[in-house]
């Protein structure tokens, strides 16, 4: 990535903008979810309606941003690293747009369960340890563009490797908490729709983290497992 | 999409130096020009691109002072297109050249596509009026100039003098094609026939082209050689180079960081 200036500062203020302008839909998306799990673990469902809000915002962005950059595209036909952060970015906001919703699923989630009575205490540990290693991916996928470190990156896309052993551990759990007593049912699949938002936000911080690839190192390493090795 | 295949060489620059009196204009050029293929050069202004493709058809011969050294290597004959055996007139046949103004003679129509088959002593009128209709065709103006064909050439729009230069060029049937930043003068959709005929022509005809239009060279060519100071940079696939260029002069370059 070519940190040295344009010729045109016009330009350079338009990418600089864009960057700005994503870090800035990141940090939205960040605190949807830290909002989302404190929901889940205090059972204060007030913070849902905010999160449901906030997603409104993030969705602004995403097309804002998305504008910015069919505008970089028509008035600047950029090239090389250039090209590659344009393209990257609207491939970015569309996996933190993503994330959002997924929050908002686990809010949406957790009013019900509350709405219901209240959360078993043997299901807040497993999935707020899950919860949060997903968030630390975002975070870092979101660090890694903002300094665009490869190598962050790629340590990102390797910790959703751990998230999804987890998610599979507590969808076992969840499966005998069950099949052991039916009365569970009901709050355990909104759990499993839970968990399931949590190891999807995991699977959007990878996406984001390979765009940061490919916006640094010009390589494009989706579908690809041996590529990180 | 490329193919994997790798192309045959049409013409190699080696250990090519180039001067203008006491100034080196060319500094150890190393680069293979593929056959039917499309290669772009690019770089600032002054540094060297023109002067790099104006040695292929030995245009700096007509003036004193000026000195070659290394080979440019032409196949399949494998002769050295700069060694002093060989006739620079003879060359230009095989090498035609496309300049930035269009440049028609002061002729007809006719007449301008037919110069190059009369000094070459082509003088069978059926022979001439096959070939000034296939060059034209080639060049993509026959059914605009058909009708018309003992009009004077200045006359025609700037888009279409610079058509009928190409028809002129094609007219000797070259190996290479020089084009020399050919669509500076031209409005966007002559620019865009310009850009059509290359690609056309390339099933025919092995073509180099200086181009200031960093997008025309990203759209037209097959490769990409980028210069600067009079060395050649980096050269690679266009595709590559637009996307991942490997040196970061050439990046700057593309990205427009260069002041």
């Amino acid at each position: 990535m070519n940190e040295s200036q344009h010729v045109s500062s016009q330009f350079d203020e338009d990418l600089g903008r864009l960057r700005t302008h994503v870090l800035q839909m990141g940090g939205l998306v960040e605190t949807q979810i830290s909002a989302a799990i404190e929901a889940y673990t205090t059972g204060e469902i007030a913070s849902v309606k905010t999160i449901v809000e906030t997603d409104r915002k993030v969705n602004d962005l995403e097309k804002a941003i998305d504008d910015d950059c069919a505008h970089i595209i028509a008035k600047r036909q950029p090239t090389a690293s250039d090209l590659r952060l344009v393209l990257g970015i609207s491939k970015i906001v569309t996996d933190l747009e993503r994330a959002g919703d997924e929050a908002k699923k686990i809010a949406k989630g957790v009013r019900r369960i509350y709405d219901n009575g209240h959360l078993p205490a043997q299901y807040g540990v497993g999935i707020r340890h899950l919860a949060e290693a997903a968030l630390a991916m975002v975070r870092q996928a979101l660090d890694a563009f903002a300094r665009l470190d490869g190598a962050l990156a790629v340590s990102v896309i390797r910790a959703d490797a751990d998230v999804d052993v987890e998610f599979k551990s507590i969808i076992r759990q969840l499966i005998t908490h069950m099949m052991e007593d039916p009365r569970t049912i009901t709050t355990s699949i909104d759990i499993i729709s839970i968990s399931r938002a949590i190891e999807r936000i995991g699977d959007h911080a990878k996406n984001i983290s390979e765009q940061v690839i490919f916006v640094v190192e010009g390589r494009d390493i989706r579908h690809n497992k041996e590529a990180i090795k | 999409m490329q193919t994997h295949d790798k192309p045959q060489l049409k013409a190699e620059a080696r250990n090519l130096n180039f001067y203008y009196g006491q100034t080196q204009a060319l500094k150890n050029i190393n680069m293979p020009i593929y056959d039917k293929k499309v290669t772009a050069l690019i770089g600032p202004s002054g540094c060297g691109k023109s002067t790099y493709l104006r040695s292929f058809n030995r245009m700096h011969d007509l003036y004193p002072g000026n000195r070659y050294e290394g080979e440019i290597r032409f196949f399949p004959d494998n002769s050295n297109l700069l060694s002093a055996d060989v006739d620079p007139i003879e060359v230009r046949m095989r090498v035609g050249m496309v300049f930035q103004k269009p440049n028609p003679f002061p002729k007809t129509i006719y007449e301008n596509v037919a110069y190059g088959l009369r000094v070459r002593g082509e003088k069978n009128k059926r022979i001439l009026d096959e070939k000034v209709e296939n060059a034209l065709r080639g060049a993509a103006i026959w059914d605009e100039v058909k009708d018309r064909l003992q009009d004077l050439a200045p006359n025609l729009s700037g888009g279409q003098q610079q058509r009928l230069c190409i028809a002129r060029a094609l007219a000797t049937d070259p190996e290479l094609l020089l084009f020399d930043e050919p669509t500076s003068a031209l409005d966007p959709i002559a620019t865009g026939a310009i850009e059509e005929l290359v690609h056309e022509l390339k099933t025919r005809v092995t073509i180099l082209i200086v181009t200031h239009n960093m997008q025309q060279a990203a759209r037209v060519s097959d490769y990409t050689a980028y210069m600067y100071l009079g060395e050649m940079i980096e050269f690679g696939k266009t595709d590559e180079i637009f996307i991942k260029p490997q040196d970061k002069r050439t990046e700057d370059y593309i990205t427009g960081r260069m002041g």
